[in-house]
């Protein structure tokens, strides 16, 4: 059990500078194992001020890797085979 | 199924209108929103406190308040060696503006025409986001059966005390059920341990009515009583969680 | 929002200036821990180092051979690049000399790997020469899982994000391979001293 690690939702915020839609019903695919699910119920790291890390909550892969310095975001979303909103 | 809207989230600047002392260690702030729009029980916002010189942090916290209610209501939990929170609860007053973005997070949110029993299972301050809910419920006459288990260190430290007590006396459909973890008054009849399966079994409703449980609290309860209602037999799809961490600042 | 908005009596964690710190640093008093995934837990029966990749002969060691290995006692600053400085930390580990000794490679750079997924990247040369070790113990204690036991990399001079935790070996390669932090906006040298904190710096 780790205690630093978050549900999708605390993700929710700082995903939410970036994407214009609700992130946290966003249904993904793990890059790792394959497993779908809805980023809410994600693990999130949030390495305070370093980035946010959002995880597989099956495999621990990471799915969505972000930081944001000098007004610049970079948004990783190669742990995830497809990332989908809505539907 | 619900229409994406697209929305980019915003910092806005609300103002303190009260700071309401709830427990020894909490208070709610009562805020106004310029341009609010209206939430779901179980959002939260994210709060940015910028120092004179330009430092910052920031913090997520869970609304309080009903969607139904004039006013956007935090509760904050006062943690020692917090950051951001000390200020919130020791220094923010009436009439101080504070920086907001939100509501956030579709996921942990419950609307009364969901329908379904709901379990809601709480740690602590955990309890703020599933107090929103509650507070909703009433707001709309919702009947939907519902069971609050509610974990607390002390009696006196059971956030929203008598708001629960009266809400349940006045409405069959609500049951609330506290257990006190460090301490107990005097003729205590109620549950007095950490939530564990055993409560679990006794408290919650069966897979078979298919409840929607949310849980909120210090990450190791959350981690526990999520597991557990799963191998009682409750759909994982059904199971919402919200981790506080083990810090929260 | 505003620009010269600031929240009134807001001061946040204060922290002590203090000029032999690296630019725009402050002292922290505990040892805060950032953790960008699950804490990994490798029991030491299990756990080996390597240093593998443009090597003529790759090297393995068990924690026993690890551990019989000639270790040092460092004291030294370390700064993080989310600001905050601890000065005059005391650990004990093996030097990264000593690893590679007798490493016959041409490669110029090193890639740190973990366990977890982490990894970073490093010229040679900036852990070659006394400037960097595997440590295994903090403050006289075996170092904690939280703070990357069995051992981490401790590479004191850059921003501590290259002291990588749960370190598992070294990978010499002739290519400068961006790793976690570094491919995600962080800066490929990360000098304290020349605040080399993000790209573009």
């Amino acid at each position: 059990m780790d205690e630093h690690r978050l549900d999708g939702n605390a993700a929710a915020g700082s995903l939410g500078e970036v994407f214009s839609f609700e992130v946290t019903t966003a249904e993904y695919a793990c890059g790792g194992c394959g497993r779908t699910g809805r980023l809410g119920g994600a693990m999130v790291y949030e390495v305070r001020e370093l980035g946010i890390i959002v995880r597989c909550p099956s495999c621990d892969h990471a799915l969505i890797r972000m930081s944001h310095n000098r007004r610049r975001y970079l948004v990783d979303l190669r742990g995830t085979r497809y990332l989908t909103t809505g539907g | 199924m619900v229409a994406v809207q697209p929305r980019r989230l915003l910092w806005r600047l609300a103002e303190v209108v009260d700071v309401v002392p709830e427990t020894s260690r909490t208070k709610s702030l009562v805020l106004e929103v310029p341009g609010w729009e209206r939430h779901k029980a179980g959002q939260h916002v994210d709060l940015r406190l910028t120092a004179e010189d330009g430092y910052q942090a920031q913090r997520s916290y869970s609304i309080a308040s009903a969607p139904e209610d004039e006013r956007l209501v935090l509760t904050v939990d006062r943690l020692d060696d917090g950051e951001v929170s000390p200020y919130l609860t020791d220094v923010l007053m009436a009439g101080d503006k504070l920086e907001l973005r939100g509501p956030i997070g579709g996921y942990f949110a419950w609307e009364a025409k969901d329908g379904c029993p709901l379990l809601l299972v709480a740690g602590g301050s955990g309890v703020v986001p599933l107090m929103a809910m509650i507070r909703h419920r009433a707001a709309v006459g919702s009947d939907m059966p519902t069971r609050l288990l509610y974990s607390s260190r002390s009696f006196e430290e059971i956030i929203y005390r008598e708001e629960l007590e009266t809400l349940a006396a006045r409405d069959g459909s609500l049951e609330v059920i506290h257990t006190l973890t460090r301490s107990r008054p005097k003729g205590w009849g109620g549950y007095d341990r950490r939530i564990d399966a055993g409560m679990l079994e006794e408290v919650s409703w069966s897979p078979d009515e298919s409840p929607l449980a949310f849980v909120c609290g210090p990450t190791p309860l959350v981690e526990s009583v999520g597991t557990t209602l799963v191998s009682l037999g409750h759909d994982p799809a059904h199971v919402k969680t919200e981790r506080f961490g083990a810090t929260g600042g | 929002m505003g620009e010269g908005f600031f929240s009134r009596g807001f001061r946040g964690r204060r922290r002590s200036q203090d000029t032999t710190l690296s630019p725009g640093q402050y002292l922290v008093d505990g040892f805060p821990v950032l953790s960008a995934g699950p804490t990994p837990r490798t029991p030491l029966e299990e756990w080996d180092f390597s240093v593998v990749g443009e090597v003529d002969e790759p090297k393995k060691w068990t924690w026993e051979e690890f551990r019989r290995l000639p270790s040092e006692e460092i004291t030294k600053d370390i700064h993080c690049v989310t600001k905050w400085s601890k000065l005059g930390t005391k650990w004990e580990g093996v030097s990264v000399d000593t690893l590679l000794e007798g490493v016959e490679t041409a490669a110029e750079y090193v890639t740190a790997f973990c366990d977890g997924d982490y990894t970073t990247n490093l010229p040679l040369e900036e852990v070659t020469g006394g400037k960097a070790w595997v440590a295994y113990a903090y403050e006289g204690e075996p170092l904690e899982p939280e703070h990357g036991g069995p051992a981490r990399l401790l590479v004191p001079h850059l921003y501590f994000w290259k002291s990588a935790k749960w370190i598992r070996g070294l990978q010499l390669t002739s290519y400068d391979i961006p790793g976690f932090w570094e491919s995600l906006g962080y800066h490929n040298s990360g000098d304290p001293w020349r605040e080399q904190r993000y790209w573009g710096d």
